[in-house]
């Protein structure tokens, strides 16, 4: 936690500074105040003139002018060091996770990053904000005002005392009763949730099953789970403020009790004294229990915000596994090689994929089948250095991918991902993404025309220039894979790589989109993922892969002759003549 | 969500309207509302007449001051004065209790009803709404609602009482110091009224600059592969680094004006303070008051500014419950599925022979007409086969017979009887149904295996060890005891396997299956093939075909194209008619010339 404040410039360490000093101007101003109601108590009682009354009383509209100032100088500054902290932070959080490779990615999840970047950024800010100010102004406050009431009468100090340890004992029993039930009641509202989308999600199964009742009963038990858990906390918590009035308001009427006794007991002359001590001691007492309340919150906030500060402070400490090369050209053009690659998670025990090697040249298309789980996805994406080989050396040009710069290696490369991604934005934009200014319009045209995009894009209002709405919402699933096909043929790359990238397609477009790209891309060299055995027939070379191991590589007809598992796959989809 | 800033305060399309509802969910709890309406009034006006007490002491002593204090007469008042203050904090306490209570059934009431409802919905209405709209339903919004209820009841009768009671006070007690508390507090009032309105623009700036950076953020790093071929990270960072930026100067503003508030407050004490005391000790020094009247005024001036605060937090809390309580009633009131009492025809499935009729069904919504006229029949044992490219609406069939989806016109037959006259109960009971999408609930193997149904353990490990499952299951830690939850997990073609097997435990006449692609393993789906077959067995089956062999074995193809069925046959009578299905059959295996 506190290693990020070490993200604070110079500018807010200054501010900050400057608001210790200002809020110690604001508690001195806020305790003259009932000092100066304690000199008009006297000069009332003392029949002082009504000229000294409007002095005492100008001095203390001054005070409270002056505070209320101090208030807002101290206000913008605990702000100002909140909000830029928080932008700071996020900035930093934000580029250091555009530059994650996926192992880094895949180890914190996409939904949690999010939520560290936003929400838990959002945490340490509040916490600064509305901590800073507390936490400087409590113990200031408390200090003074207690060497304040001490100096004056010990017999009130001693109430004032047994009230704040009353008040801390009750905050104490509260807090140790409730916490542990906190956590449980987050534990019981994701099981309500996970319940609810339990229904929603297997809502058809639940209908066939005429299995309403058993779900409802389900829902009802978690249900009332929750809600006694809540209610018990709620009781509990309900103590709180009534019994800090009632402390509050015995505490004032003790003062009072217990002065009428010292007045009626002392001497002429002290009897003036102890009673003006016992009107400004009331609010001195709410000044000091003020200040522990104070505490008490920011040790209610604290265990959260530094929750969030550890999850911060866990994505920037992360070392990036994949460091940059600095090659920029290769010593050929549109080869890749894999010379026995082997690759297995970090942590994992068995390796995704064993010993594999082959290489394709220029204009050659490889297809890689094989069951989920064979490893034919991951052993893409050691190409584009999405992950690291574990053993053995992937060369793209001849040249070892470890060796290149990250921007010279992608910029050879039309990457295609299983799952379409669209950016928010138009057509054009998500067509030429990452080289907008050198994509002509010509080509984004002809790109979509190739990737069987090209009706539906011209039909739209606006042709390449619609809007493609947040996550590619407006348009379909089938849409969205033709747009970030065409993505890749806009960028003319010397190889292509389609992750599973038919699957979405039917079989017509399929067949369609790949004649155009055989037309057109005759140079670059393909690699292509498929579960279909329809979208590879025509292939120079197929690699089978089997948990992880190379158990066949050739064309169609020759793996359909010696290769087992192919001759599985192909039976299960193609018909007994095609075989 | 914003560091402190305070959520976007959403309005209601209706206010009136969601009110009302409110209220009538509340009726039930009418008399303990009553009696904490009550109790909060008692409490408040205990806090009003302490100060009028602590008056008394003070000018007790003060009359004192230069003779005998009536100490007596002191600890008479103080000793009522703790009664008073026992019996406002047990009042307090009660409100808090009772309102606990009642809001939490409240919420709990309602959340059952959201639950049951969805039971009773038709399921197109899932089709057209977000599962995360009807979740947030359940969780956020009653919450919201029962919170509002929680603390506005209360609170906001302990702010009227104070407000009128401690205005009542003061004009008892001293018009003149009446009138300058009052006027203290109100133009310290004005004045925060227009920081707060002018702030209201940062806020709203706030938000949606906080909503469009979470945005870019959530599809920055979902892209986050592409970004990274295609070279994107100068330009995302770019984009981000110019939202972060103006997200900082409207934090900054919103922030701070809305952080002026409290010292705002504390100023308006302080200065109602002051005036009392100068304004006070002058009328003191004339002998029109005496000098418990300052101190009780001083106790007045924060009564009467605390409130007025208290009710502006409250309309502000009761607006975006509205929001909410529109949102939940308005789900409530969905229309439901038709009610099904009056039908009194039941089809026992142990006597089900298993034909099925289509006669020129039609089906539609939104007035367009998907199915437009279709017919056809299925023997009992029959094999039929569902065939068409994605997106075709291979499901609406399904749907269809299921009765979870009723047809606009035409009729569907089973043993002759009208579906339109079973209950969709009966027919559901009629009907094995596997879909594509494993549906698995964090339950133990054995629960979800015999989902809803008393079955003997002999029985379902005699059905998975004939699907080939036991020994996987078996091999798991706590073997059909474990719980399938996120960490244990079954791969997607034992799940699929798992699906069947409960389908097999149900053993209906009918049978709907949809067939897995190539998402499962190849050594994974022969055993899911061969567990398909056994199931289909001496039933009807509907089979959403993918596979070659069942396409051929089939003894009915449907083939259907943008919702309607084009063509139907057997795979040779289809072939031989070189139209839809021909095409389609081909297309898949054909070489690129």
């Amino acid at each position: 936690m506190f290693k990020l404040f070490k993200n604070l410039g110079k500018k807010e360490w200054l501010f900050m500074i400057i608001s210790v000093v200002f809020i110690a101007i604001q508690v001195l101003l806020d305790l003259r105040l009932p000092d100066y109601m304690s000199n008009i108590t006297t000069l009332v009682q003392t029949k002082g003139s009504s000229n000294e009354i409007l002095i005492e009383g100008a001095k203390m509209l001054g005070c409270a002018f002056l505070s209320l100032a101090t208030s807002i100088i101290v206000g913008y500054l605990a702000t100002f060091i909140a909000s830029s902290f928080g932008q700071k932070i996020r900035g930093k959080v934000y580029r250091k996770v555009l530059d994650f490779s996926m192992e880094e990615i895949k180890d914190f999840s996409v939904s949690s990053l999010i939520t560290r970047t936003t929400n838990d950024v959002g945490q340490v800010q509040m916490l600064i904000s509305f901590g800073l100010q507390a936490l400087i102004k409590a113990p200031i406050m408390a200090t003074l005002a207690i060497i304040k009431i001490a100096g004056k009468n010990l017999t009130f100090s001693k109430l004032v005392f047994l009230a704040v340890l009353i008040l801390l004992i009750l905050i104490v029993v509260i807090i140790s009763l409730v916490l542990p039930k906190f956590k449980i009641i987050q534990k019981l509202t994701d099981n309500l949730n996970r319940i609810t989308r339990e229904n929603l999600t297997g809502i058809r199964v639940i209908r066939a099953f005429n299995a309403e009742t058993y779900q409802k009963n389900k829902f009802n038990e978690a249900n009332s789970n929750l809600t006694n858990t809540i209610v018990y906390v709620q009781k509990i918590m309900g103590v709180m403020s009534p019994a800090m009035t009632l402390v509050t308001s015995s505490l004032t009427l003790a003062i009072y009790v217990l002065g009428a006794t010292l007045i009626s007991r002392a001497n002429m002359m002290d009897k003036i004294t102890i009673f003006s001590d016992m009107v400004v001691f009331t609010s001195y007492a709410m000044q000091v229990i003020m200040s522990f309340m104070m505490l008490v919150m920011i040790f209610l906030i604290y265990p959260r915000a530094s929750v969030s500060g550890k999850r911060i402070l866990e994505v920037l400490e992360r070392v990036n596994k994949i460091q940059n090369g600095t090659k920029k050209v290769g010593k050929e053009k549109g080869t890749i090689e894999f010379r026995k690659v082997s690759f297995k998670y970090p942590d994992a025990e068995s390796y995704m994929i064993r010993n594999i090697s082959f290489k394709a040249r220029p204009g050659e298309t490889i297809a890689f089948i094989g069951g989920t789980g064979s490893g034919k996805s991951t052993l893409v994406n050691l190409i584009p250095r999405f992950y690291d080989a574990t053993f053995g050396d992937v060369l793209v040009d001849g040249v070892n991918v470890k060796e290149y710069d990250l921007n010279s290696l992608h910029e050879k490369i039309g990457y295609v991902s299983q799952k379409a991604i669209m950016f928010s934005g138009s057509i054009r934009r998500n067509v030429s993404y990452g080289d907008e200014d050198r994509i002509t319009d010509d080509t984004i045209l002809k790109a979509i025309e190739i990737s069987q995009a090209k009706d539906f894009v011209l039909k739209m209002d606006e042709g390449i220039d619609s809007h493609i709405a947040r996550g590619g919402t407006n348009v379909s699933g089938g849409q969205k894979q033709r747009l970030s096909i065409a993505r890749a043929i806009a960028h003319k790359p010397e190889i292509y790589i389609f992750d599973d990238t038919f699957s979405a397609l039917d079989y017509e477009t399929d067949y369609k989109l790949r004649c155009e790209l055989k037309k057109n891309t005759k140079n670059a060299t393909t690699i292509i993922v498929a579960s279909r055995i329809g979208t590879i027939l025509d292939a120079d070379k197929i690699v089978v892969l089997e948990h992880g191991e190379m158990v066949g590589i050739g064309t169609h007809k020759e793996l359909l002759k010696n290769c087992k598992v192919y001759q599985e796959i192909a039976k299960s989809q193609l018909s007994e003549e095609e075989l | 969500m914003g560091p402190r800033g305070r959520r976007n305060i959403e309005k209601p399309k209706n206010f009136k309207q969601a009110i009302k509802n409110l209220f009538f969910v509340l009726k039930p709890f009418r008399g303990w509302i009553v009696i904490s309406i009550i109790l909060a009034f008692v409490a408040s006006i205990i806090s009003i007449l302490g100060p009028d007490k602590i008056k008394e002491i003070t000018n007790l002593i003060v009359l004192g001051l230069s003779g005998e204090i009536n100490i007596n007469k002191i600890k008479e008042i103080a000793l009522y004065l703790i009664c008073l203050y026992l019996i406002g904090a047990l009042s307090n306490y009660f409100v808090n209790f009772i309102m606990a209570t009642i809001t939490n059934r409240f919420s709990k009431t309602l959340r059952s009803q959201i639950s049951e409802k969805i039971n009773k919905l038709p399921l197109k209405y899932f089709d057209n709404n977000s599962y995360g709209e009807i979740l947030s339903c359940v969780t956020n919004d009653v919450d919201t609602m029962s919170g509002m209820i929680q603390q506005s009841i209360g609170t906001f009768v302990s702010s009227i009482t104070l407000f009128i009671g401690s205005i009542f006070m003061m004009f008892k007690t001293n018009y003149i110091l009446a009138f300058v508390s009052i006027g203290a507090s109100l133009i310290g009032f004005l004045f925060m009224m227009v920081v707060l309105i002018k702030s209201q623009k940062y806020f709203q700036k706030f938000q949606d600059e906080l909503g469009s950076l979470n945005g870019h953020i959530e599809e920055t790093y979902t892209a986050h592969n592409i970004i990274k071929v295609y070279n994107g990270y100068e330009e995302e960072v770019e984009t981000f680094d110019s939202i972060n930026n103006e997200m900082f100067e409207s934090a900054l503003k919103s922030h701070f004006f809305s952080g002026l508030m409290h010292p705002f407050m504390g100023f308006i004490g302080n200065l109602s303070y002051v005036l009392v005391c100068v304004v006070g000790s002058y009328l003191a020094i004339n002998g029109t008051i005496d000098f418990g009247v300052i101190v009780a005024f001083t106790i007045y001036a924060r009564l009467f500014s605390q409130p007025l605060s208290q009710i502006a937090q409250v309309a502000s809390s009761f607006q975006s419950a509205g929001a909410a309580s529109e949102r939940v009633f308005e789900f409530l009131e969905v229309e439901e599925m038709q009610d099904e009492h009056g039908i009194k025809t039941h089809l026992d499935k142990n006597d089900v022979k298993g034909e099925i009729v289509f006669q020129h069904v039609k089906f539609g919504y939104d007035e367009k007409t998907i199915i437009k006229d279709f017919s056809s029949r299925a023997h009992p044992g029959d094999k039929i086969a569902i065939v068409g490219p994605t997106g075709a609406g291979k499901t609406t069939l399904v749907n269809l017979l299921m009765k979870f989806y009723n047809i606009t016109d035409g009729d569907i037959l089973i043993d002759g009887v009208s579906i339109k006259n079973l209950t969709r109960e009966n027919i559901h009971d009629l009907f094995i149904m596997v879909l594509q999408d494993t549906w698995v609930f964090e339950g133990s193997i054995k629960e979800n295996i015999s989902y809803n149904k008393e079955v003997k353990f002999s029985k379902i490990k005699e059905i998975c060890q004939k699907i080939g499952l036991d020994h996987t299951i078996e091999t798991l830690s706590q073997g059909y005891d474990t719980i399938l939850n996120d960490t244990e997990t079954l791969s997607a073609g034992e799940k699929q396997l798992l699906t069947i097997a409960r389908g097999m435990i149900k053993d209906s006449p009918f049978l709907i299956l949809d067939e897995a692609t190539s998402s499962v393993d190849t050594r994974t789906e022969e055993l899911v093939s061969l567990a398909m077959d056994s199931l289909c067995e001496g039933r009807t089956s509907f089979i959403i075909a993918h596979r070659l062999s069942t396409i051929k074995n089939a003894d009915l193809i449907l083939v259907l194209n943008d919702g309607n069925i084009v063509e139907q046959g057997t795979h040779e009578e289809l072939l031989e008619k070189n139209g839809f299905y021909a095409n389609l059959y081909n297309s898949q295996f054909q070489k690129i010339n």
